[in-house]
């Protein structure tokens, strides 16, 4: 598989030869063919500039009110009409820090397993599984989150951690079962399979004769996968993290379920909070008057920008990785 | 202990630990499908897949409504992101140069990476706001905004995994350019085409951000298309956060119910590409 760079590495062969496009003019039928197919595959073009536009258009009002200040401002009042959206990111963010915490190691982890360690039927199988995971809806995590996992928190996790880092302002205050710490877990289930499977897809395609020149040289298993494999897949296992920060940080409905609902800005993990996307889930059909409304759909673009971003640099550095390894084989 | 000893103990410890990871990586699912199994198998009964939910608070009653809704809704989104999706996928395997390929390809990715609820705006912003009322197609066109990316690029990878002997066979035959695509290069991944929406539809069926300010909701039977519609994951978001005992019980069903369907139509289609795969490698 990895002897050569043509067809059989994965690349899927360019299979349309030059002399089509000739061909192509010549017939009315393959001429009309090619405009509607055309049409439909700039379709997708032109709904992802639409939903930029429509976002930017609707949010006209919020953007002059406030301007930058918005994203730095923590008051959210809409008695008053005052819209700050600080509390909402930094709950965002923290919830999504918890999230990665947990998951990246376990992720990373498990893929070396899978990829480097396990017997093949064994990783297949594991693999199989993992998907799956990654195919369960949001909003079952939702009801997983609030009737399972907030009651586990309360009486038994959040107690816990308070014992035994309770000097650290984090772990400090009342456990009240819904808040930052419980989004950030059911967030690190819910990303950990895009880590596991896109990390292991990394660590495939590493070359063999990398492990083998390691193992000839009389390292160890793990010493071939740590010290020869892993610093070759380094960059597309950080795209695989940065993949699925851009999933936790817009997850929606699971995050709304368990996070407590509170527009505030709080040191402890145990106290509720709000995510960007928890308060748009939340507000937006109980909005009143346009600016209320203006903001919400603010939020929104701040956090298509961010997800947006985070999603492109993760293509990149998975795609350079990918192709590396492959010129190297 | 020896240098190498310390290495082998090394290597046992972080084989052991990383087996851990990849334990813990597998669990939840076990986990989530033991309690949905639990606490839903019990509730799901006649009643339950027939029957109107009852009024706020009144035990019984069940969501036949939103069942139907979802299917309702599955269908406005098949309507609208599979046709646009597989023409564009061959435009982009079968026909497309160089620059258009690239963009539609970028512009893809980027519309599969936008959160869900940032669509349900847009959705809102669209049909909502334009028509002036919530609907099922608002929800539908949400759900079809969601379906469009995965199709065009799973078509694309399809029709790219037919040998091009087949297209050149065709073409020395005389056939013309879209003969060729439609009754060669089609018929040859059709099924792979045909899981690959599947799956796309499995995905969105699960969504509920999107349909909170399209579709919303609804007690009663949806009266054509332009009311909104109840749905199986709203359903399950709106009962779960009440504070009725009987409304948890039937979420955890609508859930058992959603994620069997989800996972079933997963697990098939996954059977079914991998024996195309190995079919291929035997080839």
């Amino acid at each position: 598989m990895a002897t050569s760079n043509t067809a059989a590495a994965g690349v899927p062969p360019r299979t349309r030869p030059e002399r089509w496009k000739w061909l192509g003019g010549t017939r009315g039928v393959d001429l009309i063919a090619r405009l509607v197919t055309l049409a439909a595959a700039l379709s997708v073009l032109v709904v992802m500039v639409w939903l930029v536009i429509e976002l930017w258009q609707r949010s006209t009002l919020s953007r002059h009110q406030f301007g930058f200040h918005f994203l730095v401002d923590r008051f959210w009042d809409p008695v008053f009409g005052h819209f700050g959206a600080l509390p909402f990111v930094y709950g965002t963010l923290v919830t999504a820090a918890v999230a990665m915490v947990i998951s990246v190691p376990l992720g990373v982890g498990a893929a070396i397993f899978l990829a480097e360690l396990a017997p093949r039927g064994l990783s297949d199988a594991l693999t199989f599984l993992v998907e799956l995971l990654a195919a369960v809806p949001s909003v079952v995590f939702g009801l997983v989150g609030i009737f399972v996992v907030i009651p586990w928190v309360r009486t038994s996790f959040g107690p816990f951690l308070k014992t035994v880092f309770g000097f650290i302002p984090l772990f400090q205050g009342p456990v009240y079962g819904g808040g930052l710490l419980t989004a950030g877990l059911v967030l690190a289930i819910m990303v950990l399979p895009f880590i596991v499977s896109i990390s292991r897809e990394i660590l495939l395609s590493v070359p063999v004769e990398l492990r083998e020149g390691a193992l000839a040289l009389g390292s160890t298993h793990w010493e071939a996968t740590w010290k020869v494999v892993m610093p070759t897949a380094r960059t597309g296992i950080l795209g695989s993290i940065f993949l699925a920060l851009a999933r936790a940080l817009g997850e929606t409905m699971a995050v709304t379920m368990v996070i407590g609902g509170t527009p505030q800005i709080s040191a402890s993990l145990f106290a509720p909070g709000y995510s960007i996307a928890a308060v748009i889930a939340d507000q937006f059909t109980e909005a009143t008057g346009d600016l209320y409304l203006q903001s919400l759909v603010e939020l929104g673009l701040v956090l298509l920008g961010i997800t947006v971003v985070l999603h492109a640099v993760a293509r990149v550095l998975v795609r350079a990785t990918t192709e590396k390894a492959r010129g190297a084989a | 202990m020896n240098r190498l000893t310390w290495r082998r103990t090394v290597n046992a410890v972080m084989s052991v630990v990383t087996a851990l990871c990849a334990l813990a990586a597998v669990t939840p699912l076990l986990f989530v499908l033991g309690f949905l199994t639990v606490k839903g198998a019990s509730s799901i009964n006649w009643a339950f897949l027939t029957q109107l939910p009852k009024p706020t608070g009144e035990v019984g009653g069940g969501m036949a409504n939103a069942i139907a809704g979802s299917g309702q809704l599955l269908l406005l989104a098949a309507l609208f992101g599979v046709p646009l999706g597989v023409l564009g996928g061959i435009y982009l395997s079968e026909f497309g140069g160089w620059a258009v390929p690239l963009l539609v390809r970028y512009a893809a990715d980027l519309l599969v990476s936008v959160p869900s609820i940032v669509i349900g705006i847009f959705a809102y912003a669209v049909v909502v706001v334009r028509m002036g009322h919530f609907s099922a197609l608002a929800g539908g066109f949400a759900l079809g905004v969601m379906l469009l990316p995965i199709v065009v690029t799973n078509t694309e990878q399809f029709l790219r995994t037919v040998p091009v002997w087949l297209r050149e066979g065709s073409l020395a035959l005389g056939a013309g350019q879209w003969k060729t695509i439609v009754s060669v290069v089609i018929p040859a991944c059709m099924q792979g085409i045909a899981t690959g929406i599947l799956l796309a539809l499995a995905r969105v069926a699960g969504e509920t951000a999107p349909l909170l300010f399209t579709a919303l909701n609804n007690s009663y039977w949806a009266r054509g298309w332009q009311q909104p519609v109840a749905s199986l994951p709203v359903m399950i978001y709106e009962y779960a956060l009440s504070p009725y005992e009987d409304y948890h019980r039937q979420a955890w069903a609508a859930a058992l119910i959603l994620l069997a369907l989800v996972l079933l139509v997963n697990v098939l289609s996954r059977l079914v590409l991998a024996r195309r795969m190995a079919s291929r490698r035997a080839a």
